[in-house]
Formats: C-alpha cells, sequence, structure tokens
C-alpha cells in the first residue's frame, strides 16, 4: 500500500457526530452546515513525524515530581494497528488524565477533590516496531461535571494519536470495564455503534499486571486504513 | 477486522499536553520565509471558544529535522490562537492538479465529539483561482471563510465561526 493513498471513510455509526443533543457542550459548537466532502491529497494522506529525540518520552506518570502521586498504579498497554491489522510502529501516543480523586492539575478544574502536586497527569510513549506502547500511571477518579443533574463522567483518560497521515489524527477516550458511569454518560453514548462503544473500554490483563507491583489493563487502537476495503476489493 | 477507534472529544483539560512552543514551527531552526498565522475562534453565540485545541499541518514546504510541518496552539481567554511558520508553497494535488499553498487545520474542544477539520488560504495568491476546493466552492462569502487576509508583514489572520453566520467551511475527509 502506498503511503500516500486516501485513507477509507469511516464505517457507519462508528463515530460520533457532532451534533449530539445530550452532550450540552455541542449545542453552540456544531456547524449548523453539512461538511464539504473533500478528496484527500498530501495534505491529509501524509503527516509529521515524531522522534523521542525531539519529543521526549514520559512513560511513567507516577515519576514526575519529587514523590509519588496517591492513588492505584496501573500500567495501561496494548497496540496500534490500521483496520487492515498492520501494526503503526513508532508513532507518537499522548496521554492525560485525572489524578486519583477525579481532579485535574488544571487551573480551570475547580472539583472539590484534593490536588495532588505529585501528579501532573501528562504522559508521552511511542509505539514499538510492531505498534505495542506501554505506560505507567495510576488510576483515574471519577469527576462530576455540569452537563445535568448529578452527572459524573465515566473514569478515563485522553489519548491522542496521530498514525502516518493527518486524516488518521485520533483523539479518543479509554474507559474502565465494569463502570457503572458508563451507562449514563452522554459523550460515551455519542457513539451508535455498541461494539465502537465497547472498543473504548479497557481490559484488565493478567500478563500486563506485574506481580507485587501493579494491575495492567489492555487498550488497543485502529486508525483509519488506506486504500479501496477488503470488501470492495472483493466484488 | 475493527473499524477505527471512535472519536471522543479532547474536553476542556487537553493544556496538560499543551506545549507553547509547539505553536513555533520554526523553533528547531527552519529556514524561509517566516510568517504568523492567526485567528479567534467563536460559537453560535458569538461567543469565545477558549479551550480549543488548533492544530495545524502543511505538506509545503516538506517537514524535515528543522521543520516539522505539525504545530499546536491553544485559544487564549479572547478565542484567540497564533503560530509561527514557514509559507506554504503549491502543493501537488490529485491527477494534474495544484493546490494553492495552504495549512490543513484540526481544530479540538470541548463539545467536539470528532474533530473539526478546515483549511487556511491566503488572499492574494494566484493559484487560490484554480485551486480544486477553492473553486469547488460557490458562494463568494463561505470561500472567503477558508482565505486568510494579510494583517502585517508577514502576519495573516482567519477568524473561525464555528455555527451560524459566516459559519466556517468544514471539510469531510
Amino acid at each position: 500500500m502506498s503511503d500516500t493513498a486516501p485513507f477509507r471513510p469511516f464505517a457507519a455509526g462508528t463515530q460520533p457526530p457532532l451534533d449530539h443533543a445530550a452532550y450540552g457542550s455541542t449545542h453552540l459548537r456544531h456547524p449548523k452546515r453539512a461538511l464539504r466532502p473533500l478528496a484527500q491529497t498530501v495534505s491529509e494522506t501524509t503527516g509529521p513525524h515524531f522522534t523521542p529525540a525531539l519529543f521526549p518520552e514520559i512513560g511513567d506518570l507516577t515519576k514526575q515530581a519529587k514523590g509519588e502521586p496517591l492513588g492505584e498504579r496501573i500500567i495501561v498497554a496494548g497496540r496500534v494497528t490500521d483496520e487492515d491489522g498492520r501494526p503503526i510502529p513508532n508513532t507518537m501516543v499522548e496521554v492525560w488524565q485525572a489524578n486519583a480523586a477525579g481532579r485535574y492539575a488544571h487551573p480551570r478544574d475547580t472539583h472539590d477533590a484534593p490536588a495532588d502536586p505529585n501528579f501532573p497527569g501528562e504522559g508521552r510513549v511511542f509505539t514499538d516496531a510492531q505498534g505495542h506502547y506501554r505506560f505507567v500511571t495510576i488510576k483515574p477518579g471519577a469527576y462530576p461535571w455540569r452537563n445535568h443533574h448529578n452527572a459524573w463522567r465515566p473514569v478515563h483518560i485522553h489519548f491522542s494519536l496521530f498514525g502516518t497521515g493527518f486524516a488518521q489524527r485520533l483523539i479518543t477516550q479509554m474507559y474502565f470495564s465494569g463502570d457503572p458511569l458508563l451507562a449514563l454518560d452522554p459523550i460515551y453514548h455519542g457513539i451508535a455503534d455498541a461494539g465502537a462503544r465497547d472498543r473504548l473500554v479497557s481490559r484488565f490483563d493478567l500478563d500486563i499486571t506485574e506481580p507485587e507491583w501493579a494491575l495492567g489493563y489492555r487498550f488497543d487502537i485502529v486508525l483509519r486504513g488506506r486504500g479501496a476495503t477488503p470488501f470492495e476489493e472483493a466484488h | 477486522m475493527p473499524a477505527a477507534t471512535a472519536s471522543q472529544t479532547i474536553g476542556p483539560y487537553w493544556h496538560l499536553i499543551e506545549h507553547k512552543e509547539w505553536a513555533d514551527l520554526t523553533r528547531f531552526g527552519a529556514e524561509g520565509e517566516r510568517i504568523e498565522v492567526t485567528g479567534r475562534i467563536t460559537d453560535g453565540a458569538g461567543d469565545a471558544v477558549v479551550d480549543a485545541a488548533v492544530e495545524i499541518w502543511q505538506a509545503s514546504p516538506p517537514a524535515d529535522e528543522r521543520f516539522p510541518g505539525y504545530g499546536r496552539s491553544a485559544t487564549d481567554s479572547d478565542g484567540r490562537f497564533r503560530f509561527v511558520t514557514l509559507k506554504p508553497e503549491a502543493v501537488p494535488g490529485n491527477g494534474n492538479q495544484t493546490q494553492a499553498p495552504h495549512l490543513s487545520v484540526v481544530l479540538l474542544a470541548r463539545g467536539l465529539m470528532t474533530a473539526l477539520r478546515t483549511r487556511v488560504y491566503f488572499q492574494g495568491e494566484a493559484l487560490n483561482e484554480t485551486d480544486p476546493l477553492l473553486s469547488s466552492i460557490e458562494d463568494p462569502a463561505e470561500r472567503a471563510t477558508l482565505i486568510a487576509k494579510p494583517i502585517g508583514a508577514g502576519a495573516w489572520n482567519l477568524d473561525i465561526r464555528l455555527q451560524g453566520a459566516g459559519e466556517t467551511v468544514f471539510l469531510e475527509v
């Protein structure tokens, strides 16, 4: 596959809409006009290339201050592939999250929960040759938001990926299985397709877990594939 | 094979990964025609969008170890973003087409469950008349939402309106 081949359209229902009544912040921020389809060019099929030399890794979010942050230490690991199952090697993965009490190290976060001076909450890692990534952090806490009465975000870690072309740019959130808040969250439920929603939920993984040290969670990420779909090629 | 992972909003607290220097694409010693690109983002009520992440990628000039081709700027308390970069030149299009100089823009914010995509072109470029995207937009007012205006020496401005009157042309890529 050429590294400038256009990316395929998204599968129906697997991406959230811009206008979603249940999520109040969309009301004044979604365009009213339909998006204008753009035939991809090199401006979309190519993208930035980051290296750890210029964008140093932050692989252990618990070691970014003098002391250790409070909370449950966890390991998050997974694989970044495209829709054809091809690994995406050497690609930058940014993460950020709230502390164990559900508060971000952010001046605009006014949630009445303790700040943790030992947890800035930023991570940055690169995938290896097979697309694997891994970082160490603490399990974030749930926090309230004002979207509706008694609204709480499910526990989540934010992810940012670039892939190999700017049309693959992805911002998403990783959730935890069994979180009762998932059923109530309009952002999670903005995704119509149940399978696509479920793939945002990480799974406890004993192989990632390290004895006497930390639980492990697996979160695999799939970026858009290039070229015609295998289905179309079969016809 | 599973479909691509779903997008979710970047939220209001993405500044934990903000590094202000990323908005200067010349910081690694890139040489060329330096320009400043600014703009203000407003919502459907005309209010400033103060928590957005604006990202640019440009295929021209080609990225290398001194020019990342990519930048990220937070909007400030007035909704303004600001990049310093190199002026792009013409970019090859599909087939034998040529695209006018432009920046690709990804806009991320609370309330945007998927990224909004648009472009920044530059007023006065002869190639704007034949650019495949610009020339496909019949309404001159809509076309103008993609074209930055000069506001000083090497300084360009393009405001972005998410919704309503003067709404920016956003792209499905």
